[in-house]
């Protein structure tokens, strides 16, 4: 099916099971303990051998020697992988330093070598014997030192200002700037954060002659297989990739990464399948992780609020040199302004290979802008959500008035937000609102992720019993998956909740969008639609009546007069795949917010509590409300963390991100988590897709962290530009306790 | 993880004995700290003592009217011990601020106690330790020592002692009661129990190879209002940054103690006499000596300004 003109009125649009809060399906596996996650598979290979990684202990340089006989001689052994006996393997579109193999380091615990035992305390305990030397090379690890001379993203040695320059000009930014009566001009620092995920990267490798299965824990179905097969340099044909159950990606796992590798490589050593968890201390310096941005913020406005110039520059590194973190993503999207400029720079660091955590660019990028707006709030001496309203674009992209806004009601999203937080009760004077020990403050943040939508594909069959099972590729990382999706199938055919089957991950069912970049609701639930409106057209066809213009509810038919059971179809399939026009480049399909936070900062130790949090959110149809809002507040949560505690400590001497465990990289307790409300406006976006919605994973982490840090502005009257927002930055500036 | 052979010691004399004589042993109690530290192979015993079976389990009045609590009392059960409640808060306060419930379900006294650094160079094999690795060198000196300590230090290792019982049970007056291998019974002040360990960081007490914990003892209530406040980036589960136990009695004067700012709960009697001066005036005498990092130089006004808010409330 083409979507290639905006929706209309279709079959979603009778909203019987979709819309409507749903208990997620797969709840009773997940709280029994009966989902079986990757490591857990014993049934597909109950003569699994275990594992164990080694990682690098440099950060760059060259293996000169390792000696890995006594480890060949502990007991139990059955094979030891060492990087440096073998070639180095094929990377992948996917990533770039390579996930095993050769004598040089491309960044600390870089996977080395690889033990496989008879049991996993066998493999601990001889990956222990191994002896290895290495000679340290030198290597830039300090963004804040590389930054100067980073160049701009893409440009391939391009003048600034030339053509090779990327940067997104509008009207004229330094004159508007230089004649604005208020600006504001700051640099803001999000560090390296960590996905921090529950369940560890994990893979049973298997190879039967030269098929291999992995197991795996993994959200893209496709790229991984592709991946692997360009790692191994085998046909991607030879790789089943079986994902039913992931204990949280947040883009971590997007790609095959080194557990999928090695498990594949030591199950070919060792003749048998092999499985590999990756060890917590090598999560965070062995995976990706987001990189760290600098930002540069210039606004410039009339006396009225009308911003007149906006410039965002932003600068991050990664080993590749390029791709980075870009937190001028959402900057042309949000407020209007005649004159703009965006530049994004990206450095070359030897840390870690960075890549997508959940809304890449966006969250950090709002961090910066979000502040900045409130800092240009009060030098107007105007309300911060006020200032928001004042410069909302119509109907056109403010940074690319070529391109038309699908729907937006950031507006909306704001004042209804105001109204049910109680805003008006804001102190506009920061440090002025005490409640004992306590500084009060309240604090808003503008919120715009994009809501890309991707080809996705499935396979639907009707059983003799009326039953329906559908297929697809997509994974669900925790975020209701198969439930939407089962919603989706009953709604367009018809049936109740409890007669739809859905069996996800497998790379044998039609490839879908997979799940990343908040895309995989909205492109899913399209391509299981476009089956399920194939299946009522097979129907039809085997029945005599036409598929489209039948009524398929309560499990019955009617058309065109006559009336069926759906059982009088017996057994009937059907694929399906949604596709998306060439009419959509005219649109900037997105979604929006309006956060707003509050909370208690300790006038004497200067502790921080976040009170409440509330989010509005415009993301079109909301497919099941319930599992919609556990996307949202478990993205506020993670803005949480990022505003106030979580940071990767780079070791700019060793390279390396030194709390790599749960300890040391501290992400939101339950304690940390005060009440979340989400309210969902009851929006429709015909631009997206036939099913008018939009993804909201990754729109609740954008602003949230902006609405924590003004909030502790508001209570405190003491501005933070580097996060997290720990004490120890604002201690000396903290208000004298009465 | 090592392998290494198990037993479970049925005396206390038994269990002192049976560690003193076999090379590389240690006593296992919970093991919510050493099982860590022995799958990162920064702990490799040869041999485990298990002292779970020692009937040492049990919190008792002594005669002097104070409170004598064996070395097995789990975290969870001494933190809700009527007694203790009532008569030793800070106690009470102190264990529910640290680790989490399941944790303190396992934990136990002479365990808590023994806790290692939390230093996260100490917990990396790869990275320069003189903790770790006696003469390997400190990686924390010239790198990330937010966490690490201020006072009491050296220049061979700038780690805490991290926990949050000891801190209250200095404040306490506690006293550390031992059997040593030969059977001999030793009664060690909690103030001398931890040591500053100068360029030896691998020596953090004054236990003897083998000398084993049998019990804390708690003198006479110290009466007044009680408080333990724990300083920390978030709200539970983590290490303090810098915690206040004290005692405030009605005429104004107390004692206090800091936590994660030193080798050793840090309290000084001279800085206690300085309470009623106010705050400012018991860190300047406590932290007088101080060597911060320029990382974790902020816990001196920190632990001023916590200390400040718990006199504060004491007023109120
Ligand atoms: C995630 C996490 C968070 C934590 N957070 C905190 C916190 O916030 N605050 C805090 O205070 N603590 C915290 N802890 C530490 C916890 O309190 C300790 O791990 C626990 O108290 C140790 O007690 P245990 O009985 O399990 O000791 P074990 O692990 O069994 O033993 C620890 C050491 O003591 C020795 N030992 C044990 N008993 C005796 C004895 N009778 N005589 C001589 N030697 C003995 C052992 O040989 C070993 O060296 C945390 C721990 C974890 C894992
Ligand atoms: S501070 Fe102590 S524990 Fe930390 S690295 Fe230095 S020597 Fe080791």
């Amino acid at each position: 099916m083409d979507f290639n003109a905006p929706a209309g009125d279709n079959l979603f649009d009778r909203a019987t099971v979709v819309g409507k809060s749903t208990p997620r399906i797969d709840g009773p596996l997940k709280t029994t303990g009966t989902a079986p996650y990757a490591y857990e598979r014993h049934e597909v290979a109950s003569n699994a051998a275990y594992g164990w990684i080694v990682g690098s202990a440099i950060a760059k340089g060259r293996i000169s020697a390792m000696n890995v006989e006594d480890a060949r001689r502990a007991p139990g052994v059955i094979a030891v992988l060492a990087a440096p006996e073998m070639e180095p393997i094929g990377s992948s579109n996917w990533n770039y330093a390579p996930l095993f193999g050769g004598r040089e380091v491309a960044h600390y615990h870089q996977a080395v070598a690889c033990v496989v035992a008879e049991t996993f305390e066998q493999a601990r305990a001889a990956a222990a014997l191994i002896r290895t030397d290495y000679e340290r090379t030198s290597g830039e690890f300090d963004l804040a030192a590389v930054a100067p001379d980073a160049p701009l993203a893409g440009s391939q040695g391009g003048a600034e200002g030339g053509a090779g320059d990327p940067r997104t000009r509008r009207g004229d930014f330094e004159s508007a700037f230089a004649s604005a009566p208020v600006t504001v001009d700051q640099t803001y620092h999000t560090p390296d954060e960590s996905h921090a995920m529950m369940e560890p990267h994990a893979t049973i490798a298997a190879w039967e002659g030269d098929q291999l299965t992995l197991w795996t824990s993994n959200q893209m179905i496709q790229w991984a297989k592709t991946g692997m097969g360009q790692i191994l340099g085998i046909s991607p044909e030879n790789i089943r990739v079986d994902s039913p159950y992931i204990g949280g990606g947040f883009g971590g796992k997007l790609f095959i990464r080194a557990d999928a590798v090695v498990a594949a490589l030591a199950s070919r050593a060792a003749k048998r399948p092999v499985k590999i968890a990756l060890q917590r201390p090598l999560m965070f310096n062995n995976t990706t992780h987001r990189h760290a941005t600098i930002q540069r913020i210039r606004l410039g406005a009339e006396r009225d609020g009308r911003i007149t110039a906006i410039a965002h520059e932003n600068w991050s590194g990664n080993i590749t040199g390029t791709g980075g973190e870009d937190g001028t993503l959402q900057t042309p999207k949000l407020y209007t302004a005649p004159n703009r400029m965006t530049a994004n720079y990206v450095a070359q660091l030897d840390l870690p290979e960075g890549n997508a955590m959940r809304a890449p660019g966006e969250a950090p990028g709002h961090m910066a802008l979000e502040v900045a707006m409130d800092e240009l709030a009060e030098a107007l001496g105007m309300d911060p959500v006020e200032l928001r309203l004042r410069n909302e674009p119509e109907g056109r992209v403010p940074g690319d008035p070529d391109t038309l806004i699908s729907d937006r009601h950031l507006a909306r999203c704001l004042r209804e937000g105001a109204e049910r937080f109680g805003w008006s009760a804001r102190s506009p004077t920061p440090g002025a609102v005490r409640e004992g020990r306590w500084l009060i403050g309240m604090g808003v943040a503008g919120g715009y992720r994009a809501a890309p939508a991707r080809q996705s594909a499935a396979f639907v069959r009707l059983g003799a019993d009326g039953r329906l099972v559908v297929e697809t590729d997509m994974t669900d990382i925790g975020t209701g998956s198969y439930t939407i999706i089962a919603q989706t199938a009953a709604e367009t055919m018809g049936v109740p909740l409890d007669r739809v089957t859905v069996e996800l991950g497998d790379s044998r069912y039609p490839v879908s969008a997979g799940s990343g970049g908040q895309w995989g609701a909205a492109s899913s639930t399209a391509g299981v639609y476009a089956a399920c409106v194939n299946l009522r057209r097979a129907i039809g066809e085997k029945l005599g009546f036409d598929g489209d213009a039948a009524t398929f509810a309560d499990g019955s038919i009617r058309a065109g007069g006559r009336s069926f059971a759906l059982t009088d179809a017996g057994r009937v399939s059907a694929d399906g795949e949604m596709t998306y026009g060439d009419f959509k480049r005219d649109y900037d399909v997105g979604t929006y917010a309006g956060h707003f936070c509050e909370v208690a900062v300790d006038a004497y130790t200067g502790e921080t509590y976040i009170r409440r949090m509330l989010a509005v959110c415009d993301a079109g149809r909301i497919l099941n409300p319930l599992s919609a809002r556990s996307q949202v507040i478990g993205a506020m949560v993670m803005a949480a963390g990022a505003a106030l505690t979580e940071e990767l400590a780079v070791d700019t001497r060793f390279g390396y991100f030194v709390n790599h465990d749960l300890a040391g990289y501290e992400v939101p307790v339950h304690a940390d988590i005060p009440h979340q409300e989400v309210v969902f406006l009851d929006t429709l976006d015909p631009i997206i897709s036939p099913m008018k919605a939009k993804g909201v994973g990754e729109l609740g982490i954008c602003g949230p962290a902006a609405a924590v840090a003004n909030a502790i502005y508001n209570a405190t009257g003491v501005r933070i530009r580097e996060y997290p927002l720990t004490l120890d930055k604002y201690l000396d500036r903290l208000p004298t306790p009465v | 993880m090592r392998s290494f052979t198990y037993e479970r010691a049925v005396t206390p004399a038994a269990a002192a004995a049976a560690v003193a004589s076999s090379e590389d042993a240690k006593f296992i109690a919970g093991g919510t700290n050493l099982l860590d530290l022995m799958k990162l192979e920064i702990e490799t015993p040869r041999h485990l003592v298990d002292v779970q079976d020692l009937g040492l389990d049990r919190i008792e009045d002594t005669p002097g009217g104070g409170l004598r609590i064996g070395t097995l009392v789990t975290n969870t059960a001494l933190s809700a011990h009527p007694r203790v409640r009532r008569d030793y808060a800070v106690l009470t306060r102190a264990i529910q601020a640290g680790a989490s419930g399941q944790l303190r379900n396992k934990a136990t006294t002479g365990g808590n106690l023994l806790q290692r650094t939390r230093c996260a160079y100490f917990y990396d094999p790869n990275m320069p330790c003189n903790k770790r690795r006696p003469g390997s060198g400190c990686a924390a000196l010239g790198g990330h020592s937010r966490q690490l300590g201020v006072i009491g230090t050296s220049d061979a290792c700038i780690a805490t002692y991290p926990g949050d019982m000891a801190v209250a049970m200095r404040v306490l007056d506690a006293t550390v009661e031992t059997i040593t291998p030969e059977g001999r019974e030793r009664s060690i002040p909690i103030a001398d129990f931890h040591r500053l360990w100068g360029d030896t960081p691998h020596i953090e007490t004054v236990l003897e190879p083998g000398e084993l914990i049998t019990a804390v003892t708690l003198p006479r209530p110290p009466g007044g209002q009680h408080f333990y406040h724990k300083v920390r980036d978030r709200r539970s589960y983590a290490f303090a940054l810098v915690s206040v136990a004290a005692v405030i009695l009605p005429d104004g004067t107390g004692r206090v103690a800091f936590g994660g700012v030193a080798p050793k709960p840090w309290r000084s009697e001279a800085a206690d006499a300085q309470i009623r001066n106010g705050a400012a005036a018991v860190v300047r005498t406590a932290f007088a000596d101080a060597r911060p990092t320029e990382d974790n130089a902020f816990k001196i006004p920190l632990a001023e300004r916590t200390l400040a808010g718990v006199l504060a409330e004491a007023r109120s």
